[in-house]
């Protein structure tokens, strides 16, 4: 039999952005038919890979093969035409078009748009037909779910014919269910001959969905194995270099007395749509209480209410005593006074001035420290010194007070924002997406922190849209749906089947 | 009010609103690719100026209108440069062109007629002259019908039914050609026309340029038709005029028609406030019906009649994203 030749080839593909070689010499092979997992830490140059493949960026060295021909991408056209794909992680869909216009765009036959849209309506039926990929042709858009859109990126790429498909980090915005469908939709995309690869840094879908997969580190491709020969324990080590704790070691909690304790929370947000349908909730001293939900289902608002920056109605104590919901007596001060600290979900909007530096980052909130004053100016040499003792606890890197945020990576501006919060040492912690964006050595550590804070008899509320992460860190799980809390369960005693259905609004 | 003074002012209704209704046009193309252009009001301006003084200095009023064109994609493909090349603020670059726009058509005015930043008045071919349509006299004894068909619809100039009929067309392009879809797309989410391998940036210098020729034909309009020669800022704002057309017909060609009617209409009862008399008892200033545009565009971005929801990607540069 004659070696089939790979659908994909690079050849010594290298590519740096000024200093930063974000591409070493990388070479890959994926054969057709197969699922190909590219696996590697947030900056471990997977998307500078894809760009490269997709004609975004031009490499500075190294060949492509398609199907064994050798072939120049210089930019998104010419990929289209050699027949690759790509679902990128945010969406490129035009919110208020069809479907069917989506779809044609940049693929019209002709310059008349009646033709092009009937023959991708016959189009849509045939792939619909062929992959079991039904989608309504004439819905706008913006009405659609998040699993319907990815839907319309993966048939735009088979109505440009793409035999190559590349997913970038596709079940971010996922529930579980939804995650499993798109699977199921690749393994038959897989069946009818296409190739895939599927970027990740979600260890469960490499093992679950992918044939063979290739770990990148710091720019490098550091393996090539094929799944059924590995393990998630070897791939999380090739990943970051050392060996990494998967589960998050703590002991179990100790609970104390009723920290927070919410009843009947209401929420209303600026258009009148209530967000929060009166909720109850407890969170002891010295426990986690995991959030756990779709994004958008009324977490966001909870952290919002809790920390200070929206009205609500119901009713809120702290070790007692009731919190002011109006609006008119919270704000981060009073509620930072009352012993809360509120790491927010957005760091970069919510939690960092980006262009700000480090120091003074880490005075925001608690400028008003007495520590921090010298007169009625601020003492930035003090600010300053604690910021570096902070950074240092904290392993911040570079642990470097004046440079910008923007500046840190992910992972060390999450750090920051939460040094400035756990330092404090407060009674109720708020953390939200407290992982989002940051590489698996920095999710360890922060995972610790937070377990560490537990520890010393406080109560932690987290926030997260990561079942995983909830399961790992949380001592008792609360499934938020719609405005509600469909179920609370105790982690060790549920698990993400359980959790999923309650994410989807299935009573248990 | 007589049926006739009825005509009469819905005839000026028609011209007055010809400019704002090309100078909306100009800036729906724009600002459907997603470029924001609050230069209207100077490109009018350079366009009304150069018309004029090419048509009076070669006595024909087509090379006027050429030049009119010219100079107005002159400042367009200065806005493209500096905010879709240089990615700048679209806002900014905006006013700077109203303001180069306002100081060198009176600079050059000045140097090249010497008559106090105006051209000289344009007579007989540097002029549009109105157009009498075939049996208009003829037609014109029939009742309704026929003041109507002589008075309203025949006796314009060419660019009054250029502009009438940019409507359908304007329309048809938008949502009936694959240039009018990338077009829409661009000015919604660039990264989706991007990623579909379509040039961004060619698109909206498309936009852009056809922006500059139709407020060349707004501004030739204004001194070669309307007037008969160039005075100091005649534009009078009126690039701004159509801009609050714009939001007030939410993005849309037939709304855009439909809107600067109504602020055209206000113009022309501006100049005949014994017609309000005559309808209301009351006398009102004209001042107050100029402002009317602006205020209504206030009520309409208030959100008190729909919503006006603008291009998402309007006024973003577009960076491609790593």
């Amino acid at each position: 039999m004659v070696e089939q030749a790979p659908a994909i080839e690079l050849k010594g593909i290298s590519k740096a952005f000024g200093p930063v070689q974000a591409n070493k010499n990388i070479s890959i092979r994926v054969m057709p038919g197969t699922i190909h997992g590219i696996i590697g830490e947030n900056g471990a140059g997977k998307s500078t890979l894809m760009s490269i493949l997709y004609g975004f960026y031009k490499a500075d060295a190294g060949e492509i093969f398609i199907s064994g021909k050798k072939t120049e991408i210089p930019d998104s056209q010419a990929a289209i035409a050699a027949g690759i794909g790509m679902v990128f992680q945010h969406f490129k869909l035009v919110e208020n078009f069809t479907v069917l216009e989506n779809i044609i765009l940049g693929a019209e036959d002709g310059g008349l748009l009646t033709p092009s849209l009937a023959k991708a309506r016959k189009t849509l039926l045939e792939l619909e037909h062929e992959y079991g990929l039904n989608v309504d042709p004439d819905a706008v858009i913006e009405e659609l779910g998040v699993g319907m859109q990815q839907r319309v990126e993966i048939l735009k790429a088979l109505y440009r014919q793409a035999d190559i498909l590349i997913l970038d980090e596709p079940t971010g915005v996922l529930t579980p269910a939804e995650a499993d469908q798109l699977f199921r939709i690749l393994d038959r995309l897989r069946q009818e001959g296409k190739t895939i690869i599927l970027i990740t840094h979600k260890l469960r879908e490499i093992m679950e969905a992918t044939d063979t997969v290739s770990v990148m580190r710091r720019g490098e491709m550091t393996a090539t194995v094929k799944t059924s020969d590995t393990s998630p324990a070897e791939l999380a080590e090739l990943m970051v270099g050392r060996k990494v704790l998967l589960r998050v070691d703590k002991t179990p909690a100790q609970p104390g007395d009723v920290v927070l304790d919410i009843k009947g929370l209401r929420v209303v947000d600026d258009k009148g749509v209530e967000r929060i349908k009166g909720i109850d909730l407890q969170v002891r001293a010295g426990e986690i209480v995991g959030i756990a939900g779709v994004a958008g289902n009324g977490q966001s608002e909870l952290l919002e209410v809790l920390g200070g920056y929206a009205e609500a109605t119901g009713e809120i104590r702290v070790n007692g005593q009731p919190l002011d919901l109006s609006g008119r007596y919270a704000d981060g001060r009073s509620r930072r006074a009352r012993g809360i600290a509120h790491v927010p979900e957005d760091r970069q909007r919510e939690g960092l001035i980006m262009d700000f530096s480090a120091w003074e980052n880490t005075a925001f909130g608690y400028h008003r420290d007495p520590g921090y004053q010298s007169g009625v100016l601020l003492n930035n040499a003090a600010i300053r010194a604690d910021t570096e003792a902070k950074m240092g606890r904290f392993d911040v890197r570079p642990p470097n007070p004046a440079l910008a945020a923007k500046n840190f990576s992910g992972g060390n501006q999450q750090k920051i924002v939460l040094a400035r919060e756990i330092e404090r040492n407060p009674d109720l912690l708020l953390v939200g997406q407290p992982t989002r964006g940051v590489d698996i050595g920095a999710i360890e550590f922060i995972h610790q922190q937070i377990v560490a804070l537990r520890d010393k008899g406080k109560a932690v509320l987290l926030v997260s849209v990561e079942l995983e992460e909830i399961l790992a860190l949380a001592d008792r799980v609360a499934v938020m749906f719609d405005g509600h809390i469909m179920g609370e369960r105790l982690s060790a005693e549920t698990d993400e089947k359980e959790l999923g259905l309650l994410m989807a609004g299935v009573s248990a | 009010m007589d049926f006739l003074t009825f005509v009469q002012l819905l005839d000026s209704t028609v011209r007055l609103a010809t400019p704002l209704l090309l100078a909306c046009l100009a800036g729906l193309f724009s600002e459907r690719a997603g470029i924001f252009d609050i230069g209207l009001e100077g490109k009018m301006l350079a366009a009304a100026f150069f018309s004029a003084a090419i048509a009076a200095l070669s006595g024909s009023v087509w090379l006027g209108l050429l030049a009119g064109i010219a100079s107005s994609m002159v400042f367009s493909l200065l806005h493209g440069v500096a905010s879709i090349t240089f990615r700048g603020n679209q806002l900014i670059s905006g006013v700077a062109i109203n303001f180069l726009a306002a100081g060198l058509t009176v600079l050059i005015a000045q140097d090249w007629f010497s008559q106090g930043g105006r051209t000289p008045s344009l007579m007989g071919g540097a002029r549009f002259e109105p157009i009498t349509l075939p049996f208009a006299e003829s037609l014109g004894a029939i009742p309704i019908f026929g003041p109507i068909y002589r008075e309203l619809i025949s006796g314009h100039s060419i660019l009054v039914y250029v502009a009438f009929a940019m409507v359908p067309l304007t329309w048809w392009i938008l949502f009936r050609t694959r240039f009018g879809l990338r077009l829409r797309a661009v000015g919604e989410n660039p990264a989706a026309v991007d990623t579909a391998g379509v040039s961004v940036v060619g698109l909206r210098y498309a936009a852009v340029i056809i922006c500059g020729v139709l407020c060349g034909l707004a501004g030739a309009y204004l001194s070669t038709a309307l007037q008969a020669g160039f005075v100091k800022d005649m534009s009078a704002g009126r690039g701004f005029i159509a801009l609050a057309a714009l939001i007030f017909a939410k993005w849309r060609p037939w709304y855009a028609l439909y809107a600067t009617l109504l602020f055209g209409l206000f113009g022309a009862l501006e100049t005949r406030p014994d017609v309000i008399e005559a309808l209301f008892g009351i006398r009102v200033q004209g001042a107050l019906l100029g402002a009317l545009p602006y205020v209504m565009t206030v009520i309409i971005l208030a959100g008190f009649v729909g919503k006006a929801i603008p291009p998402r990607a309007g006024g973003e540069p577009y960076v491609k994203e790593r």
